[in-house]
């Protein structure tokens, strides 16, 4: 490729072997040109330039604006550049030219070699596959997740169980009438009393955030090599093990728990997979193997972004079921049964559910 | 002695930002990692513009809400104001949360690669040793900026105010530890370039050049070859290198005439002549066209001559 690249660039050659593209009315000055290297230049430097407008469209984002024939050349137009960048580092002293091309050659292999999927089809192949298998492959993490929020949850349970003071350091709302020995009736209310309830979007539309950045936040803190990410799970479950006290010293506890089912089922498997996604990396962090623990990093990075998308979107879902169905329906078989089926769906989705996504291509 | 001396004086290119990757087709091609002063300038720059879009959002909600948001209490009541504004509400916190997650995320998925900040600094986000930039790389890079950024800034910002010294202080440590996290790494990595794979390099706008050693190509009939007044001999034309004939271009490209002087002056002084006096312009650029093409016919053999102190 270097040798016809250097043949081409004496003109007699050149037109005998017949140039792409080559400018007519440019001949005259390459002629005149004294250097070598600039009758190389001025041969070429139509390609150049047509490749130059077709990237700088593609940058733009105007792609339908993009005739056929240029997106057809596009490709060879890029490797004649870059085949010209080599012949020119070997035999040019022109900074500016050299410089330039470089640059015409980057940002054409940026184009050709970035991320063309778009944002749709990604989505599809995400949803298609994509997201379960991330989820299948951080499996061990799932496990370990799970484990520190069960334990999370006793821990929580047992220390209030020993004094009951702690139950205000885990929950230290004021105004919240949910507090140790208040009387059943209050307890029952918080937990079945959504009727006159309105403003649910609006509710929906806050948890989402909140849970959302929550979640992110637990994933982030697994590059401290996931210790802060089970500290949170455990933070968090152990809130949820002093409620499940608070309400069994009443007898409600299994009200407590359909009442916490319908949504939590979706959110707490959410906080589960960002947890272990945060863990995830952290592990890899600290035990890369035999790679490099920046590569090891990376590729445990991708895997839990997947997850992580799926668990903005899982919080999604949830935030709908906070919001409306656990406040629109007060019967607690049926927030057992909504509860147990999303926890079904979710299962089903990620353990059963082995389709390829590179299929879809 | 002296000349080793004077050779570690002969100021070089920076080389240790510069990456080279080897495209699929063979070509290596050398990216520069981008400062961290530059990104820097880029976050601040997209921060602010992420905080006027969130002001603007809100003011245009609140002006939607107009007359109806004075009646605050309206929002738990089941009627029809009550549900405008919750809807209003429901959309104000989409958009902040997108504002703050995805503004990053929707514009490093461009064909750009970079946000609106970044662009302004010409760097953008690439896949680090030249992979495909895949949307979960993007994903990844911009979720980590919560614990970089977002959380300790918070803190911080609550600390400020109340009694919380202890937190305060490990609030700096952390956003420290992120924010430092770029200097201790040979790549300029921030926490979210190591967790997605990536780095940031720069991706410079530049416009093509006139050649300086060919005429002008609209010049008008029989355009004088530059340097035609002027012919130097090889002897002339040997003492100087590669390195020399760039500083030439640079100073020709810039066409300031102290500077052009000045330049002219120096080779004169070296090579022994007189000529060219008050037409430094049309001096330098013969010697120019005149060296760069001794240097490349030296190429073409396999001799390189990298400086002036090189044989």
């Amino acid at each position: 490729m270097a040798l016809i690249e250097t043949l081409r660039s004496a003109p007699l050659l050149g037109k005998a072997l017949g140039g792409t593209g080559r400018q007519r009315a440019g001949d005259a000055a390459v002629a005149a040109a004294a250097l070598r290297s600039d009758r190389f230049r001025q041969e070429r430097e139509g390609d150049w330039k047509r490749l130059d407008g077709i990237v700088t469209r593609l940058e733009r984002g105007s792609l339908r604006r993009l005739a056929d024939e240029d997106l057809l050349a596009l490709p060879a137009l890029y490797r004649t550049a870059a085949s010209s960048l080599s012949v020119a580092r070997e035999t040019s002293l022109d900074a500016a030219t050299l410089a330039w091309l470089e640059a015409l050659v980057q940002r054409a292999w940026f184009q050709l070699y970035g991320p063309r999927q778009g944002l749709g089809r990604w989505f599809a192949r995400f949803l298609g596959g994509g997201l379960s298998r991330a989820v299948r492959e951080i499996a061990p993490d799932l496990c370990i997740a799970l484990i520190v929020m069960v334990a999370g949850t006793v821990v929580g349970w047992l220390l209030c169980a020993s004094d009951p003071n702690w139950y205000f350091s885990l929950f230290p709302a004021e105004g919240d009438p949910r507090v140790p020995g208040a009387p059943r009736e209050v307890l029952l209310h918080s937990l079945y009393g959504g009727e006159e309830q309105s403003g649910l979007s609006a509710f929906a539309a806050y948890l989402f955030s909140h849970n959302a950045q929550i979640a992110i936040l637990a994933f982030a803190l697994g590059f401290a090599l996931g210790i802060p990410s089970l500290i949170l799970l455990v933070q968090n479950t152990a809130n949820l093990g002093a409620m499940l006290w608070l309400f069994h010293g009443q007898g409600l506890l299994p009200d407590l728990v359909g009442w916490l089912c319908v949504h939590g089922t979706t959110e707490l498997f959410a906080i589960l997979l960002a947890g272990a996604a945060g863990l995830h990396i952290g592990r890899s962090i600290a035990f890369p193997g035999e790679r490099s623990v920046l590569d090891s990093a990376a590729e445990a990075g991708r895997r839990a972004a997947t997850v992580m998308a799926g668990v903005v979107l899982m919080l999604i879902v949830a935030a709908m079921l906070e919001g409306f169905a656990r406040q629109l329906v007060t019967d607690m078989s049926s927030r057992f049964t909504i509860g147990g089926a999303m926890l079904a769906l979710w299962c089903a989705y990620f353990f059963a559910f082995r389709r390829n996504p590179e299929r879809l291509q | 002695m002296k000349l080793s001396l004077a050779r570690n004086r002969t100021p070089r290119p920076l080389k240790s930002r510069v990456r080279t990757v080897v495209t699929p087709e063979g070509i290596p091609l050398n990216f520069t990692l981008a400062t961290v002063g530059a990104r820097a300038g880029a976050l601040v720059m997209d921060l602010f513009l992420v905080g006027v879009a969130m002001v603007a959002t809100t003011l245009i909600l609140i002006w939607i809400a107009g007359g109806v948001f004075k009646l605050g209490p309206a929002a738990s009541r089941n009627d029809a104001l009550g549900h405008a504004l919750q809807f209003l509400f429901v959309v104000w916190m989409a958009a902040m949360f997108l504002l703050r997650n995805a503004w990053f995320l929707f514009f490093e998925l461009g064909p750009r690669g970079a946000t609106p900040g970044k662009r302004a600094s010409g760097i953008r986000v690439a896949a680090r040793g030249g992979d495909r930039l895949t949307a979960e790389m993007i994903l990844a890079r911009n979720l980590l900026r919560d614990i970089e950024l977002f959380v300790p800034l918070t803190f911080l910002a609550a600390a400020r105010g109340g009694d919380m010294g202890g937190a305060g202080i490990a609030a700096a440590a952390w956003f420290l530890i992120f924010a430092l996290f770029p200097f201790f790494n040979r790549d300029a990595l921030r926490a979210g370039d190591v967790i997605a794979g990536t780095w940031v390099v720069e991706a410079p706008r530049r416009k093509l050049a006139r050649a300086l050693s060919a005429p002008a190509p609209l010049a008008t009939a029989a355009p004088p070859l530059p340097g035609d007044g002027y012919r130097f001999g090889d002897a002339e034309l040997a003492i100087y290198g590669e390195y020399e004939l760039q500083v030439l271009e640079r100073v020709l490209r810039e066409g300031r005439p102290d500077a052009m002087h000045a330049v002219y002056a120096r080779i004169c002084a070296k090579i022994g002549w007189q000529a060219g006096a008050g037409d430094e312009r049309a001096f330098l650029e013969a010697y120019y066209t005149q060296l760069r093409a001794r240097l490349e016919t030296g190429m073409r053999l396999g001799r390189r001559k990298a400086d002036k102190f090189s044989g």
